[in-house]
């Protein structure tokens, strides 16, 4: 029993238990449960790609990437630009994707050399970067020269719009593509799929050479540069790689909810992320594939389905402030213990 | 020549709050906003701002870095004042009032933030800033739902009319200008309350008298090598645990001080922005990660808050939207804080390097540094 407990995890078994006991109550309740799992998988393949891309940040060694917005901007300035150009369905998509990775790749570089020169404060500075950042874009987004009318304030002629709408363009191309349903559970296979398409990439990469060589330089740095790593070009690739994967992880979410938002929305990104990985098993050195999808699954099935729980038991919305204590308490607990 | 050559070594030691003073003056002539109007806004906000900025030294001067656990002095002050409106204390009453109610719990909070950097040494400002994060979720879970459930409470000029939770905002009817009008000076139309600058100028005073006292220099000690000062007898854990009860317990004053002068309440969201300002404004003064004087935070704050008024009026005139300007100075109080991480890692880090060159063990070098 107590090597099962040390196995499974204190906060992941407590949040199975809490989950356990929400299905319950659901189920008491005669809320739609079946609805609820479909929606529970939606969300997780909507937020997964977001969540996996912290795996090559720890992984090289610079902690939980909290400099995520840095690839959620690159991402969304990649969908901006498949929208000004008119482009939908899974070519929209795609070329969305495309710009997003291009403009990632440098951001990302750039962002690896930085955080090799603030070694020990890297997150820190990648959550004040990425505000900054974001704070920075707003003006951007006001004055950007992008001229399609859906994307732009009726009133006034110019300035990006806070959210902007994309289901007539590619909104939903992967949450249809391939979808079934089983005994009432819509699965939106073509998100999972791509979700678990990364995943395997993320997961055989660490497999190869530059993978191992990466995870050494993460582990134990002096005894990877007596073996011959270079340490420091490892790290901006796990900055890099991290940078991609959060462009990409934007445009998965942003097709699943619809729409793009912009200004101050892609400021507290990289926390909800942040904190699946941890529930998921990770700490701010280890971090596996498994974490990852576990975590996600987790954190995301909780916040699914505490909504219309809480909602029907205690008449009030108690999500928001459960998602609150619950991220933030696990990256706190994950900071303050004693490793790494 | 000597007196050039004064000038040109204070600028080049502290070259942001010349930068930013010159991008103030940039802005104010841009803005054109009368000196009168800046004035009197200047003079409002130093007034609100200032003790808020000034709780931020004494953890700088004993080494836990920039204090972004101060938000939870912020909810300390919010429970005073909601519980002396709800009491309906008017005046200067319900402003002392809500200070004894907040500080047990400032202390409390303090107390629970010190052991966590103490848990978290090495990387107290995220783990701070994180713990802002949960406090803000666990404040949320006690004034949206267990006040009027699990918290006997019955005001519906507080709650909202489903029976518990408190509104969103909470007009302070009985507090507003407790403290500003209980001494206020007209000068020739620019109203100074000066009963807040003295409790401003008591802080200050407190500040400098205690860096004299034994415990002053213990902070100093343990802010400059935490294991030298464990070898010269000091107890370092509960040293910083100390610092940041003071800072918490001020960081509540100095919410108090800013909510009476607001004069509403953002239950929910009136705390949260209250350390990335103020941070910024002791970094603009010139501050560091590691050093941080009373000066550099009043200075700071003026530059600071300049900036903050004048943004949006000159994105107006150079870009035709106030909105950009709006979103300048939200961009400067990010970007600053980040810069300045970035400058204290950097050279911590070069520091290092240089130390592995010479072969010395790094606490040698962070002595000399």
């Amino acid at each position: 029993m107590r090597r099962l407990v040390e196995r499974v995890g204190v906060p992941r078994l407590l949040v199975g238990l809490f989950l356990l006991i929400l299905f319950a109550l659901a189920g008491l309740q005669r809320l739609p449960v079946k609805m609820l799992i479909s929606s529970a998988l939606v969300r997780i393949g909507m937020n997964g790609v977001l969540v996996l891309a912290m795996l090559p940040s720890i992984r090289a060694g610079l902690g939980l990437n909290f400099g995520l917005p840095l690839g959620v901007i690159s991402g969304i300035v990649g969908m901006l630009v498949s929208l000004e150009l008119r482009l939908s369905g899974l070519a929209g998509f795609f070329f969305a994707l495309l710009v997003g990775v291009l403009l990632s790749l440098p951001a990302g570089y750039v962002y690896g050399l930085l955080l090799n020169r603030v070694k020990g404060e890297e997150m820190m500075v990648g959550t004040y970067m990425g505000f900054s950042l974001v704070a920075g874009m707003c003006m951007f987004w006001l004055l950007a020269p992008f001229k399609n009318p859906e994307m732009i304030w009726v009133v006034g002629g110019k300035g990006l719009r806070v959210t902007i709408p994309i289901s007539h363009r590619f909104g939903g191309v992967l949450d249809n593509l391939g979808k079934f349903s089983i005994g009432g559970v819509e699965v939106p296979a073509g998100l999972l799929l791509f979700f678990a398409f990364l995943c395997v990439l993320v997961y055989l990469f660490s497999f190869t050479r530059t993978g191992m060589a990466m995870k050494a330089a993460g582990m134990n740095p002096a005894f990877a540069r007596a073996s011959g790593v270079n340490v420091e070009k490892m790290r901006i690739l796990g900055a890099t790689l991290s940078t991609v994967l959060g462009a990409v992880g934007i445009a998965v979410y942003a097709q699943s909810l619809g729409f793009v938002q912009l200004y101050l929305a892609p400021l507290m990104m990289a926390f909800p992320a942040v904190a699946a990985v941890l529930l998921g098993g990770a700490s701010t050195s280890r971090a596996t594939v498994f974490n990852a999808v576990a975590g996600v699954t987790l954190f995301q099935t909780l916040l699914t389905i505490s909504l219309p729980v809480t909602q029907s038991v205690i008449g009030g919305d108690i999500s928001e402030v459960a998602k609150l204590i619950i991220s933030n308490g696990m990256i706190l607990y994950a900071l303050t213990r004693k490793e790494a | 020549m000597k007196v050039w050559r004064k000038i040109r070594e204070s600028l080049t030691s502290s070259p942001i709050p010349l930068v930013f003073g010159i991008l103030c003056l940039f802005g104010v002539v841009v803005s054109g906003k009368s000196w009168s109007f800046l004035l009197q806004e200047v003079v409002t906000r130093l007034a609100r701002n200032w003790i808020l900025v000034l709780s931020l030294l004494v953890p700088v001067s004993a080494g836990l870095g920039l204090n972004f656990s101060m938000v939870l002095g912020a909810m300390a002050a919010q429970t005073g004042i909601i519980v002396m409106t709800h009491l309906k204390v008017p005046g200067i009453l319900g402003f002392l009032g809500a200070f004894i109610v907040s500080f047990p719990i400032a202390v409390v909070l303090g107390f629970v933030a010190g052991n966590i950097m103490n848990k978290a040494k090495g990387r107290e400002m995220i783990a701070g800033m994180m713990l802002g994060f949960f406090m803000n979720g666990v404040y949320q879970l006690v004034f949206l739902f267990m006040v009027g459930t699990v918290i006997p409470m019955k005001n519906p000029d507080l709650m909202l009319p489903q029976g518990f939770g408190l509104r969103n905002t909470v007009e302070l009817k009985y507090m507003k200008y407790a403290l500003d009008n209980l001494l206020n000076v007209s000068l020739s139309g620019l109203v100074i309350p000066l009963a807040t600058f003295a409790l401003i100028g008591l802080v200050c005073l407190g500040l400098n008298r205690l860096y004299k006292t034994k415990l002053g220099q213990d902070f100093r000690a343990v802010g400059q090598d935490m294991h030298v000062a464990s070898v010269a007898g000091i107890d370092v854990n509960k040293t910083r645990l100390l610092a940041v009860v003071i800072a918490t317990v001020l960081a509540s004053l100095g919410q108090l001080v800013f909510l009476q002068n607001i004069g509403t309440l953002n239950t929910y969201n009136s705390h949260e922005q209250v350390a990335t300002f103020a941070i910024a404004s002791l970094l603009l003064g010139g501050a560091t990660v590691t050093r941080a004087t009373v000066g550099q935070a009043l200075a700071g704050t003026f530059l600071f808050h300049l900036l903050f008024i004048v943004s949006p009026y000159a994105g107006q005139s150079l870009m035709g939207s106030p909105q950009v300007g709006e979103y300048f100075r939200v961009f400067v109080a990010y970007g600053i804080i980040a810069a300045a991480l970035v400058v204290h890692a950097w050279e911590a880090h070069r520091r290092a390097l240089s130390a592995a060159k010479r072969g010395l063990p790094e606490g040698e070098t962070d002595r000399a540094g």
